[in-house]
């Protein structure tokens, strides 16, 4: 399996052997920061497109397929246009906060996303408490949501970022204790050690049926953390005809509309990464061809396969479900999720403990 | 009906009886709210079903033509009611006996200007507070000049107007309040993504409950009901099908059919098989559409692309043979006005072998879902006696066990000849609407299969006179339309236009029950139980 | 209908030789092209829908004609969010502020299509006295399209009209040209 941090380590000693160490660390932050953000349009800008095909095919409809072969650029042509749309100035609110209630939404995304180990050797950071710097990270995001609805001056947005707020604080819980247990499994919260961990088997089969209860809690949750459906009640269509982000419109509306995709990208990342071995290929004991001619596939495809895998199946219930209410929704977490999440880090470390799993 | 006739008259002296269609009985104003205590508390036949109130400008006088029915005994009548005072009109309101003369009453006031004493909410219903005159008088000023186009936006009032008639016999005004001060109010519609066009109401809200519902209609209020007073007969029936564009030939159907009754027409039985067939395919896309847009409004898009889809078989057959998609112009007085396509009767044989298979395919992916269970169960209830106290016909009232098909209790064209189940459940919430509609489907189906194989050879219209002529005097016919007893009420002077046409529509009562069905509940419910009331508003603004 | 019968709009015809009557930049035509580009492929509705056009308007969404195919997938129900008003179905007297207020709510550019006979003139509606007769007396409208309702492959029609239209528009100078804020309130008052 190639490793990535040859690359990455030849661009660092090219640059030391020439710049002062200041130079090359400032020129390497820039670089990775343009990459990142590169890589998190581009994302961002496949999966509307996959989203929209998705759809269509469970719509017994065609989807975009215009703009260029299949319509691939369908999701360029509406980035373009968004960001030149007119940015509307409203009366009677508060401006600051208006203008920068995107930038925490977009921000928490991006910065979770860094976080995620796209292959071997290539990772942007690696704290030893990297998962636990995920789920803070990706906490801001609430912030963004609810600053939107109160700035905006509005009795839908309102509503719509109180359930928004309720909703994404009360399924952190869910999204933490699932993730506590793959880190009483792994022993580490690096999120590195979590993906070499899995080196022989991937936490899903190793940890016995309590993974696999927290992989179900963590896809549910997930699901309604990012806010989509059939947890969309901040959004709600039929009821808050567009919840939170009703007043935003051009560029502002843009970055709530990428950090939404992205954040389900995100969500199949961090899935891929404890649950489903991260970059590690698929390796089946004892057959030892399968698992070399598995090894040439790069592991940076391996990561965004079962990626989008995850992410294919949030899509898979999106648009198969009704949603739920409010209430409905609350009860769904605090009565059966988080009990049931509790319980089963208890059992997951009773496991751990007496050494049963494999 | 000779008792109730000798029970009226030992009551009432002055009462005059005359026999029509149904018993007619004139009063005078003073004597109408004892009257109608009495009807609604009879011991044989209770009269508790208003199907609906005429408002009338008869030139010397103004006033109303009540009509009633009992849904224990099935018997009819109506009453007439008026007052010689142009100026200053009022009558006394019967919004406390029946729920459904609320809004009755309100529209009658605001196309006559006859103010209701004793009502609860003497608001316009339909057309803006600031409007001059009331339009449907027939000494009412319609140039543009009094009454332009107003780009200024109406203000939310939060009271009403009511006239109180004390003790004494003394009229007070009084202003009742509708949202206190401290009311948190938010506002839905008329352009909302989910109120089914254009209503929009007025809700207060306790955090995610709501506590009250003002709803206002007349955002599509297009005037037909005054434009039909100058056109010829035939004309008129163009307004049908753009009412409730869910149910055009039922609609049409109604006004056909009180025309043809008034000339006293023998409509061919192939026109008859052709209209219930019709009528049938047409109901059959409408609960399509009501399952697609229902599911689309508890936030499942999918339902809505696969209720289009077929619906859209429904179309292809409607539109081979009329040539339209939605405005079929296809009844007409004394039959239809071309012969089927020669393909009609394969491809409704086909659509009934494939409907029922998708219709299982609806249950698998909607109605079985254990989210959808959640929103539709035990939310939004009505009992049977609140249904009649409010008129709420159609799917909506079988759902509460009122059993209120028009098709069965006055049988029209085929009807009686066909056999076919009532759907009726008892439970009045989403769930029974829900799923008297998807098995209405079914009994469509079966009434379509009945007759699609024995249409009789013969003309499709009966020859009419180029000018159709009415002879004076007014009739009233029903017929179910797809969300309720849609009624047509002629008037006629004798004249080749109507003197008064006025349409009694199903959804104006399923929004005015609104308030109620949805109190008490959360926001997503009040989007749910209005989706599962399945109101078009066209309809109701008219 | 062939290719160049679609082609063939003579109002469009004109507008383009207005815009192109002083001459194009080289490189301004060609970010005009990138930005028509994305604009005239993505435009996002906000369906106005009042009565029976409306529901013809969701058959163009639906499966069998699926207007998502030409990228006007997202019906979008904030109006800051949209492209452009599909006025469908008949405006009357209480509607005509709400919809003047809606298209003063859609951000720049926008674009209105009226759907129907009622939206183009009244229609069957033309003599109440209650319709307003044509919604161009309240809103600019961008394309008309008639029929009661329209068949879907007619809207569908007239939105790729529209579509024509904005390729053709100059996003630097000419249409897209900057009014200052105080004049923009100074018109209001």
């Amino acid at each position: 399996m190639y490793d990535f941090s040859n690359i990455t380590m030849w661009i660092h000693n090219l640059l030391m052997s020439f710049l002062p160490e200041w130079a090359t660390l400032l020129i390497e932050f820039v670089l990775i920061g343009v990459a990142i953000l590169a890589l998190y349009c581009i994302l961002a800008l496949f999966l509307i497109y996959f989203e929209r095909r998705v759809a269509g095919a469970f719509q017994c409809r065609l989807g975009p397929n215009r703009v260029g072969p299949f319509g691939i650029f369908q999701s360029i042509a509406d980035m373009l246009k968004i960001l030149i749309k007119e940015l509307i100035y409203l009366k009677n609110i508060d401006h600051f906060l208006f203008n920068l209630a995107p930038f925490f939404v977009l921000v928490a995304s991006m910065l979770t996303f860094a976080c995620l180990p796209w292959g071997r050797g290539l990772q942007v950071i690696n704290y030893d408490v990297g998962v636990f710097f995920m789920l803070a990270v990706s906490g801001l995001g609430i912030i963004g949501v609810l600053l939107a609805g109160w700035s905006s001056n509005s009795k839908y947005t309102v509503i719509g970022a109180m359930r928004a707020g309720a909703q994404m604080i009360s399924y952190e819980l869910s999204i933490g204790l699932s993730i506590l247990t793959i880190v009483a499994l792994s022993g580490s919260m690096s999120v590195t050690g979590i993906v070499d961990a899995q080196y022989d088997g991937w936490f899903l089969f190793k940890g016995h049926i309590p993974a696999l209860i927290a992989f179900i809690i963590y896809l549910i949750a997930g699901s309604a953390e990012i806010n989509r459906g059939p947890f969309d009640m901040a959004e709600a269509e039929s009821e808050l005809t567009a919840g939170y982000h009703t007043e935003y419109s051009g560029i502002h509306f843009g970055f709530y509309y990428l950090a939404e995709y992205l954040n389900l990208f995100i969500m199949g990342g961090i899935a891929t990464t404890l649950f489903l071995g991260g970059w590690m290929p698929l390796h089946i004991p004892g057959w030892e061809t399968f698992n070399t001619i598995m090894d040439y596939i790069p592991s940076i495809v391996w990561f965004l396969g079962k990626s989008i895998v995850v992410v294919w199946i949030s899509m898979w219930f999106r648009w198969t479900f009704p949603r739920l209410r409010i209430d409905q929704l609350l009860k769904l977490e605090w009565k059966y999720l988080l009990p049931i999440s509790l319980v089963n880090l208890a059992i997951m470390s009773v496991i751990v403990a007496l050494g049963w799993h494999f | 009906m000779a008792s109730i006739q000798e029970k009226i008259s030992a009551l009432i002296p002055e009462a005059n009886f005359t026999e029509a269609q149904v018993l007619e009985i004139s009063v005078p104003d003073a004597q109408w709210h004892k009257l109608a205590k009495a009807l609604y508390e009879d011991a044989n036949a209770p009269f508790d079903y208003l199907t609906t109130i005429v408002g009338m400008d008869w030139g010397e006088t103004l006033g109303c033509v009540y009509y009633l029915e009992s849904t224990k005994t099935g018997d009819r009548l109506s009453v007439r009611v008026e007052t010689a005072d142009r100026q200053n009109p009022t009558l006394h309101s019967v919004a406390d006996i029946w729920e459904s003369a609320n809004f009755y009453e309100r529209e009658v006031y605001d196309f006559f200007g006859i103010i209701f004493i004793n009502h609860p909410d003497m608001r316009r219903l339909f057309l803006r507070r600031d409007w001059v005159g009331h339009p449907l008088r027939k000494d009412y000023d319609a140039s543009p000049e009094v009454n332009p186009v107003r780009l200024h936006h109406e203000e939310a009032y939060d009271t009403t107007v009511s006239y109180v008639e004390q003790a004494d016999g003394k009229i007070v005004k009084t202003e009742p309040v509708i949202f206190a001060p401290d009311d948190y109010v938010i506002n839905i519609g008329p352009q909302h993504p989910s109120t089914h066009g254009v209503l929009r109401l007025r809700c207060s809200l306790d955090g995610e409950f709501i506590k009250k519902i003002d709803p206002y209609c007349g955002y599509i209020h297009r005037g037909i009901e005054k434009m039909s007073e100058s056109l010829t007969y035939p004309q008129t029936l163009h307004f049908t099908d753009r009412l409730d564009y869910l149910s055009a030939m039922q609609n049409r159907h109604a006004l056909c059919m009180c025309i043809e009754d008034a000339m006293q027409v023998e409509v061919p039985t192939r026109a008859q098989y052709i209209r219930t067939i019709n009528d049938e395919l047409m109901r059959i896309s409408s609960h399509l559409l009501f399952w697609g847009t229902f599911c689309n409004d508890l936030g499942s898009t999918t339902a809505l692309i696969y209720g289009f889809r077929e619906r859209e078989m429904v179309l292809d057959i409607l539109e081979e043979t009329t040539g339209a998609r939605m405005s079929f112009h296809y009844n007409k007085i004394g039959g239809v006005m071309q012969d089927i396509h020669p393909d009609y009767q394969r491809k409704i044989k086909e659509f009934c072998k494939i409907m029922p298979e998708r219709l299982k395919e609806y249950h698998r992916f909607f109605t079985g879902n254990v989210i959808a269970q959640g929103r539709m169960h035990g939310i939004s209830v009505i009992s049977k006696e609140r249904c009649i106290a409010h008129s709420m016909t159609g799917p909506s009232g079988r759902a509460s066990g009122w059993a209120c098909d028009v098709r069965k209790r006055i049988p029209y064209a085929l009807y009686d000849k066909v056999e076919f189940d009532e759907v009726l459940r008892t439970e009045g919430d989403i769930y029974a609407r829900y799923m008297v509609r998807m098995d209405e489907i079914l009994q469509s189906i079966r009434i379509i299969e009945q007759l699609v194989d024995n249409i009789p050879e013969g003309p499709v219209s009966e020859k009419m006179k180029p000018i159709i002529k009415l002879p004076e005097g007014h009739w009233f016919r029903q017929v179910e339309a797809s969300r309720g007893a849609f009624g047509v009420y002629i008037e006629s002077r004798g004249d080749k236009y109507p003197y008064r046409l006025k349409f009694n529509s199903p959804g104006m009562m399923l929004v005015a029950s609104l308030d109620e069905v949805c109190r008490g509940g959360k926001i997503a419910d009040l989007i749910a139980g209005g989706g599962s009331l399945d109101y078009v508003i066209p309809d109701i603004d008219r | 209908m062939q290719y160049e019968d679609f082609k063939d709009n003579e109002s469009l015809e004109q507008l383009v030789e207005e815009l192109n009557a002083a001459g194009t930049n080289v490189v301004v035509g060609v970010f005009d092209d990138i930005i028509n580009w994305g604009r005239s492929n993505s435009v996002w509705p906000l369906a106005f829908a009042t009565s029976c056009c409306g529901i013809e308007f969701m058959s163009v969404a639906a499966a069998r004609h699926d207007m998502a195919r030409f990228g006007f997938e997202v019906t979008r129900n904030s109006p800051r969010q949209a492209d452009f008003l599909m006025v469908a179905g008949t405006i009357v007297h209480r509607m005509a502020p709400i919809l003047k207020r809606v298209y003063d709510q859609l951000a720049e550019p926008k674009y209105v299509v009226a759907t129907g006979a009622c939206a183009v003139s009244g229609g069957p509606f033309r003599n109440s006295y209650h319709t307003v007769q044509g919604i161009d007396k309240i809103i600019p409208v961008d394309v008309f399209v008639p029929g009661c309702p329209p068949r879907p492959e007619a809207m569908l029609y007239g939105m790729m009209q529209l579509q024509r239209k904005i390729k053709v528009e100059n996003f630097f100078g000419g249409v897209n040209r900057k009014q200052k804020r105080e004049e923009f309130f100074k018109d209001k008052e």
